[in-house]
């Protein structure tokens, strides 16, 4: 193994291989930022190109082109409010508030930390097991993928921290309805479609995010323009808007949470049927909780925890799923499927030979991930003060623009003109929501694990013929669900208890 | 493809016509407006970029363009291309076996009449899948198992229920003299997950293309029961078939072209001329190559006749399985 290791390295540093690391990284950045174009665009593009190279030139190119996609994704999350990519959504939630208040440097450098983090340390872990991770990868059955996304959906509690608690999961329930619509898997039969072909294939996440995001944003500063005392203000808080620095007490609370979310990350992205969103909610959910009462409140209004967790775990999960693509041959998202196709077409065949008969194009493909991270942290940070700067264009011109790009984001993912008109029934809809201050992040949240959770449960049921036994049967199961139960649980007996044991305490001082 | 893989491949070559320089043809046809009723990245989009990139190269067309429009589980390119029939003599809509499903399913309200078919140029055949560690050591020890207790046996497939991983399970079942109707299908959402549920032993066997599962099959992580072909593959000899098995079917999933309805008969036997030629081209073999896809061509009259065929078969099989 060490022998392919090296033999990897070599390959890694050539001349040819580490341009197109950076390549592939200024590329897949540039894409990414755009909204709604993703990693899967940015890949498809480059497919043509790869044709001429060498495997693993090939490979490096489109894996730098996949990682500088999740990173600069984050940027357009966190400046407009417009995920670049479904992964990037939870990013939103802190980024853009965060920016908002005139900090849209610190959190694109905290973005940047976080990504580069998660993206080594996963990195690290792919090199030291790569191997042995494929059979974490084959563990998860739709039960234990059924009880992740019941775990995921608790942290709708971390969006309720400003207050009401029941709008929190009415939005939530507005999100599971949401994602019935369209056919339904195991029956076949179309749900809520009301005839519309169109929405037969249901509704695209990345149209919802947008919608609810970036367009209702854009929609809000029509309709509330700034008064000049509100834009005097503005500027004033703008006036450091490019600074990157970040005080000793922020990077002491970055710490922990990146050491977690990275691996949190990456093992939920070495499972084929979860990936990189659902790894950024839990992340997000889990900081949450363990940020404890004070800290926690902060999270949805800039705090530097909800910021980190989400950016770590999208890019520890990135590198995460090469694991099922290599060593199983088995991608677990549209973007490893492409790079399983170009692999194929190089006639390689991905799976646990890979690594035995190929080691170049293994090892070499990891070790530039690795080099890649470097490459984006040095592209990005110094750009950053100047990509800020985007926030500075009047609200005039930017809301065009905004709402320009959102729409031709969206369309250039499916090419179907009904896209933009449901975007903006819905961007429409947002607004509406948003003037009777419902939170529109866990709608999302239960859009995207609600649609996963039914498809496990009714799988997994279907499997045990009707019955529900699984559920104490199955050991990986039932323990995802008692963590998913006391998460929910224990705040609440912890806060009960405390209160019980400060008052007997109390009572015996009286006595 | 999952929701999120049907995406934008190359919005430039979608927008702007992509030009080759024309090598050498006799009779070189002007243009052809390739439609893909799909997102960019998928099987059709695959198909029809790649027959272009054949044909242009080889010289036998001097420009080829390409239109991603998806929706409606590829009805809406259908519509349009009714819709626009008299502008649209030089457009080739790309399709497969699902355009024959759906259209039984009532998705979209067209089928392959409407149009004028033009020729189906690769197909892959169905293959039946388990673990490697499977106690099931060929298709008659699965079948058994399934007619003694078909609740014993979960197959699992890439697409949804009554799609076509589902349908190719039954009408397998079926000749092998079994109960299609008891057929416990375990639907997942894309063609690697399904893989991923059986090697994870939570389905007993999957119905897949054979083009997916010779792959890992190769790589010992699966063994093939057997596929549905009437002779054994040229490509893998040891492979058993379906029909030496005691299930006398065969099932080949096409892929093939589409032109607009009332285009006229020379118009027509050009195309079919252009795609059948390109067979002998070095260009084509670079591109099925590259892709791993079969040839089978099925032109003209040939394809009409297959596509009826075909269409009667799963009807008869889809309305047993009380899915119309």
């Amino acid at each position: 193994m060490l022998e392919g290791i090296l033999q990897g390295l070599t390959t890694a540093v050539t001349p040819i291989n580490l341009l197109m690391v950076i390549a592939g990284c200024m590329v897949g950045t540039f894409i990414g930022m755009l909204p709604g174009l993703g990693p899967i665009s940015a890949i498809a593009l480059m497919i043509p190109i790869t044709y001429g190279l060498e495997p693993s030139t090939g490979l490096i190119l489109m894996a730098g082109v996949y990682y500088g996609a999740i990173f600069g994704g984050s940027t357009s999350s966190i400046l407009i409010n417009a995920p670049g990519v479904a992964g990037t959504v939870a990013t939103a939630f802190d980024g853009y508030p965060m920016a908002k208040k005139g900090h849209a440097g610190k959190a694109l450098a905290i973005a940047a930390y976080s990504s580069f983090s998660g993206g080594t340390i996963a990195a690290v872990l792919l090199l030291v097991a790569a191997p042995s991770l494929a059979s974490i990868s084959l563990t998860f059955q739709s039960t234990d993928y059924f009880a992740l996304m019941v775990l995921g959906l608790t942290a709708v509690a971390a969006f309720a921290g400003k207050g009401n608690v029941i709008k929190a999961i009415l939005m939530t329930v507005l999100g599971l309805m949401i994602s019935t619509i369209g056919t339904d898997q195991t029956q076949g039969i179309q749900r809520f479609t009301m005839g519309v072909p169109d929405l037969i294939d249901g509704i695209s996440f990345l149209l919802l995010a947008m919608a609810a995001f970036a367009l209702s944003e854009a929609l809000m500063v029509v309709l509330r323009p700034k008064s000049d005392a509100d834009r005097v203000k503005e500027m004033n808080a703008q006036s450091n808007l490019g600074s990157l620095k970040l005080s000793k007490e922020e990077v002491k609370e970055m710490v922990p949470v990146i050491s977690r979310s990275s691996i949190l990350g990456f093992f939920v992205g070495v499972l084929p049927g979860a990936g990189a969103t659902i790894a950024s909610f839990l992340a997000y959910g889990m900081e949450q909780r363990l940020a404890g009462k004070e800290k926690g409140k902060l999270f949805g209004t800039g705090s530097v925890r909800g910021l980190a967790a989400p950016e770590t775990a999208n890019n520890a999960a990135c590198s995460g799923s090469f694991v099922p693509l290599l060593t199983l041959g088995i991608p677990g998202s549209g973007t490893t499927a492409i790079m399983l196709g170009a692999l194929i077409s190089y006639g390689i065949q991905p799976g646990p030979r890979l690594y035995l008969d190929n080691p170049t194009v293994f090892w070499s493909v990891i070790i530039s991930m690795y080099i890649g991270n470097v490459v984006l942290l040095i592209l990005n940070l110094p750009l950053i003060p100047y990509i800020a700067k985007i926030l500075s264009i009047p609200s005039t011109i930017l809301t065009p623009l905004i709402l320009f790009f959102s729409l031709i984001g969206v369309y250039f993912v499916s090419f179907n003109t009904f896209d933009i008109h449901l975007m903006v029934l819905f961007a429409v809809a947002a607004v509406g929501l948003r003037l009777l201050d419902f939170p529109l992040a866990p709608m999302l949240l239960g859009y995207i694990l609600g649609g996963m959770m039914e498809d496990n449960l009714r799988r997994a049921l279907l499997i045990n013929n009707d019955s529900w036994s699984f559920i104490y049967e199955r050991p990986l199961t039932l323990t995802i669900l008692v963590i998913a139960a006391m998460t929910l649980v224990l705040p609440y007996i912890i806060s009960k208890a405390s209160i019980w044991f400060i008052n007997r305490v109390e009572k015996n001082m009286a006595k | 493809m999952n929701k999120s893989t049907r995406n934008f491949l190359a919005a430039s070559a979608a927008i702007s016509a992509m030009i080759f320089a024309p090598a050498v043809s006799a009779n070189p046809i002007e243009e052809i407006h390739f439609l893909i009723p799909g997102g960019p990245g998928g099987g059709w989009d695959g198909t029809a970029r790649g027959t272009g990139e054949a044909l242009a190269k080889a010289g036998a067309v001097k420009s080829v363009s390409f239109e991603n429009m998806s929706g409606g589980g590829g009805g809406k390119a259908i519509a349009h291309l009714i819709e626009t029939a008299d502008k649209a003599k030089t457009t080739l809509m790309v399709n497969s076996t699902p355009i024959v499903i759906r259209s039984l399913q009532g998705v979209f309200p067209q089928s392959f009449r409407d149009l004028t078919p033009v020729a189906g140029i690769i197909g892959d055949y169905a293959a039946f899948v388990v673990h490697k560690g499977s106690d099931l050591a060929d298709f008659t020890a699965l079948s058994n198992k399934y007619k003694a207790d078909p609740k014993s046996v979960a197959i699992g497939g890439g697409s949804v229920a009554g799609g076509m991983d589902h349908l190719v399970a039954a009408m397998v079942m079926k000749a092998a003299g079994a109960d299609p109707k008891a057929v416990k299908y375990i639907p997942y959402d894309a063609g690697g997950k399904a893989m991923a549920g059986l090697l994870s032993g939570e389905i007993s066997a999957l119905s897949t293309g054979f083009g997916e599962a010779i792959d890992l099959a190769k790589q010992g992580e699966v063994n093939i029961l057997c596929v549905t072909a009437k002779e054994r593959l040229a490509e893998a000899p040891d492979t058993p078939t379906c029909y030496e098995q005691g299930a006398a079917v065969e099932f080949v999933n096409w892929r093939g072209f589409f032109a607009a309805p009332g285009i006229s008969d020379e118009k027509k036997a050009e195309y079919v001329a252009a795609l059948e030629d390109m067979y002998e081209t070095p260009e084509w073999e670079t591109v099925r190559a590259r892709n791993g896809w079969v040839n089978i061509f099925n032109g003209g009259e040939d394809f009409v006749d297959f596509l009826e065929y075909q269409e009667g078969e799963m009807k008869t099989l889809m309305t047993e399985l009380g899915f119309l």
